[in-house]
């Protein structure tokens, strides 16, 4: 997928003058409010579940290189094989061979952001094979040529018309905007695709470490289908999404439905084990597990930004995000999008490249106190500022003068007399300087905020009205 | 005009007196120092001696949320020495408050001169509705302000202090005020400090939102504990001409002769 994180801003200024798409937003993800939040006041102790998810993860994560191994061991003795890669382009060259190696021609997918994060479907187009995602919303994306712009619902920034009209133009059939009779004709056109598929690729919620499982989440039934009626079924999944036992997996599960849609389980949970085996009549051939590291290993080296690892991509976040859901998720210029997308665009991507994703964001808090295993987005969107402030290894281009500003402003800071009579030269000079006075003193970012709202005005001080306000009030007493 | 309080108007003062030293943010100091005004008439009302140590600049936030530690650690250490004898310090704005609790502690964890008192600070500086209402546990300081009034939660002061609750008493309990409801009370105004001027368009989309839920809500004036949202929204609202008026809590509480 093509990086324009670099273009954050200039992508989001065009999206917030949407105002269709900014509309759209809020409804689907207020929708997503509702449902999580229907689900939550059903909940026993959320706040305790919480806890024991972000320890489940906590103790996971720590354990990993324990863990891998016997997920690996696990895999294997249920008839399975694991592969490693190390970096997008290894998790590619793997799957690829495989397909090549078995002579596949058609492949059906199940909605997956580590493809995406991958670029598998260019991968796999080019070297000639058929691509179909199945998930509704990801199947409505790849039909427009797009990618997903919410983690959980990939088409969420387009309208029921949209779609409609996207269905008339690339499949030929009448238009209808009645969500029931697209729902039928995208399964209608699917339904074929499985049944020729000779590979189906998937991604995963967890793996369980104790007895070599995947686990995967879903509602409408493609997942299934793409596990079981391929003769091949590869699955790609990170290496954070590890856990060691059932136990932990339970914890875990809870927290993931209750937060994405409000549900206590969703419709499909599919708990796959190695391929089929001798006697059973339904299941793959083959299963192929890919572990991708690509950066994770990095995030986890260092303990505050190793929580951004946690997160399981139930999209809660965005959901709350007034950010989000004013610029959409295309926006944030790569895979990932929202509160999780800034912090994990910056981390995966090299160093640099990430553009200035962590500014984008009001530190409002909103998304930490939704997430299910209490990720603290905005402590994280202030480490990596800094890193990119002050670490020569993660550079971001600053102006110098917002730089010496700010040194100057630090300065002062510790020299009262000064700072006084620096705001006293301020205000002496307002008249002139205000947008639209003589001299052009003004900065046009300040400038640009006083379009749209009343600059608040220079008073006489506080500092300066405090020996009258004293006399008035009732204390009398000199200060100690 | 400020209103001098009469002994004992609202409270009756305690033995020992309480002594608070007032932390006037920049924001404060230069552009809105009426509710610095308001929030000192207010402690003072409800019987705490109050001092204003002069030598305060700055908490080093908009340094700190740009990502320059280095920086910012001047301005932490300068806030610390200036309120190093204070018995308590309370600010008329939440965010600055988050500053001095949530971030100088680490901060200066690796500072052996500063982090004992950083960590010391955490524990006695307060927003002025938590003072007022978690410290002196009062909710009635008799104010008085006829108008419909909507409450704007701010995220500095709900989400960074867990501040949400206090405020909304204190103005349940002016007289004259009918506090109500308001949609997406804790959803952000936009501001976000630098955010606001690097991502201006994003900004003012949200902030065209929040104005929109005020007028919505029939209110006449919004209400809130930190300053820097009254600056956005209430500039919004004056840019386009709305009767509807952004006030800070202290201006509320202090009665409306304080609004100088």
């Amino acid at each position: 997928m093509k990086v324009r994180t670099d273009r954050i801003k200039e992508m989001a200024a065009a999206a917030a003058a949407d105002q269709g798409l900014h509309q759209t937003l809020l409804a689907a993800a207020g929708r997503f409010r509702q449902l999580r939040q229907g689900g939550v006041a059903a909940f026993d102790d959320l706040e305790k579940a919480r806890d024991q998810g972000r320890r489940v993860k906590e103790r996971c994560l720590a354990e990993l290189d324990r863990l891998l191994p016997r997920l690996e061991k696990q895999v294997r003795a249920a008839g399975g094989r694991v592969h490693w890669a190390r970096d997008a382009a290894a998790a590619r060259a793997i799957i690829l061979g495989l397909a090549r190696a078995r002579g596949v021609k058609r492949v059906v997918k199940g909605k997956s952001m580590m493809s995406e994060e991958v670029g598998l479907n260019q991968a796999l187009e080019q070297d000639g094979l058929e691509v179909f995602e199945t998930d509704l919303g990801e199947y409505i994306v790849q039909l427009a040529q797009e990618s997903p712009s919410h983690i959980l619902a990939p088409a969420i920034h387009k309208n029921k018309q949209e779609i409609a009209a996207l269905f008339a133009d690339k499949l030929g059939v009448d238009y209808t905007d009645d969500p029931e009779e697209l729902t039928r004709i995208a399964r209608r056109v699917l339904r074929q695709k499985f049944l020729q598929a000779d590979m189906g690729i998937t991604g995963g919620n967890f793996a369980i470490a104790e007895s070599g499982t995947l686990a995967l989440f879903e509602n409408e039934g493609n997942i299934r289908m793409s596990t079981t009626l391929p003769r091949l079924h590869v699955a790609l999944i990170g290496i954070e999404k590890v856990v060691e036992t059932y136990r932990d997996f339970d914890v875990l599960r809870k927290l993931l439905t209750i937060s994405a849609t409000g549900q206590k389980l969703s419709t499909y949970l599919s708990l796959i084990t190695g391929p089929r085996r001798d006697g059973e009549l339904e299941g793959p051939d083959e299963f192929h597990l890919v572990l991708l590291d690509n950066g994770r290993s990095r995030i986890l080296a260092d303990p505050l930004l190793r929580q951004s690892l946690y997160c399981l991509r139930c999209g809660a976040c965005l959901n709350v995000c007034p950010v989000y859901q004013c610029i959409g998720g295309h926006s944030y210029g790569w895979v990932y999008s929202g509160p999780i997308g800034c912090l994990l665009n910056t981390q995966l991507l090299p160093r640099g490249q990430g553009g200035p994703a962590p500014f984008a964001c009001t530190l409002c808090g909103a998304c930490a106190a939704v997430c299910p295993v209490k990720i603290d987005h905005p402590k994280v969107m202030l480490h990596l500022r800094w890193l990119m402030a002050e670490d020569p290894a993660w550079p971001l281009p600053r102006p110098p003068a917002a730089r010496l500003g700010l040194s100057l402003y630090a300065w002062l800071a510790t020299r009262p007399a000064g700072f006084r009579s620096a705001s006293a030269l301020a205000r002496l000079l307002a008249p002139i300087a205000a947008p639209g006075g003589k001299a052009r003193l003004t900065p046009p970012a300040i400038s640009r905020w006083g379009r749209t709202r009343r600059l608040p005005r220079w008073q006489r001080p506080f500092s300066q009205r405090w020996p009258g306000l004293r006399r008035r009030l009732g204390n009398r007493e000199e200060p100690s | 005009m400020i209103v001098t309080s009469q002994p004992g108007d609202a409270v009756s003062s305690s033995p020992k007196r309480r002594r608070v030293s007032l932390f006037i943010p920049c924001l404060v100091e230069d552009f809105f120092p009426e509710i610095g005004e308001a929030a000192a008439v207010v402690l003072d009302r409800a019987g705490v001696a109050v001092d204003y140590p002069e030598a305060q600049t700055c908490c080093g936030q908009l340094a700190y949320k740009t990502g320059h530690r280095s920086e910012t650690r001047r301005f932490a250490r300068h806030f610390l020495e200036t309120f190093a004898r204070a018995e308590a310090v309370v600010s008329p704005s939440g965010s600055c408050v988050s500053m001095v609790k949530n971030y100088y502690p680490s901060l200066l964890a690796d500072d052996s001169t500063w982090a004992q008192a950083a960590e010391d600070m955490a524990g006695r500086v307060f927003e002025l509705s938590q003072y007022l209402v978690d410290v002196l546990g009062l909710k009635d300081l008799g104010a008085s302000w006829p108008g419909r009034a909507v409450y704007h939660d701010s995220c500095q002061v709900s989400r960074a202090l867990g501040v949400s609750e206090q405020p909304q008493a204190l103005l349940r309990a002016v007289a004259g005020l009918e506090l109500r409801e308001l949609d997406g009370a804790d959803t952000c105004c936009g501001f976000g400090g630098a955010f606001s001027l690097q991502f201006p368009e994003v900004s003012e989309r949200l902030l065209d939102d929040k104005v929109a839920a005020i007028e919505a809500s029939g209110a006449e004036m919004v209400v809130s504990a930190e300053v820097s949202c009254l600056m956005n929204i209430g500039g919004r609202l004056a840019k386009t001409g709305s009767p509807v008026k952004a006030l800070h809590l202290a201006q509320v509480l202090a009665g409306k002769e304080a609004r100088s």
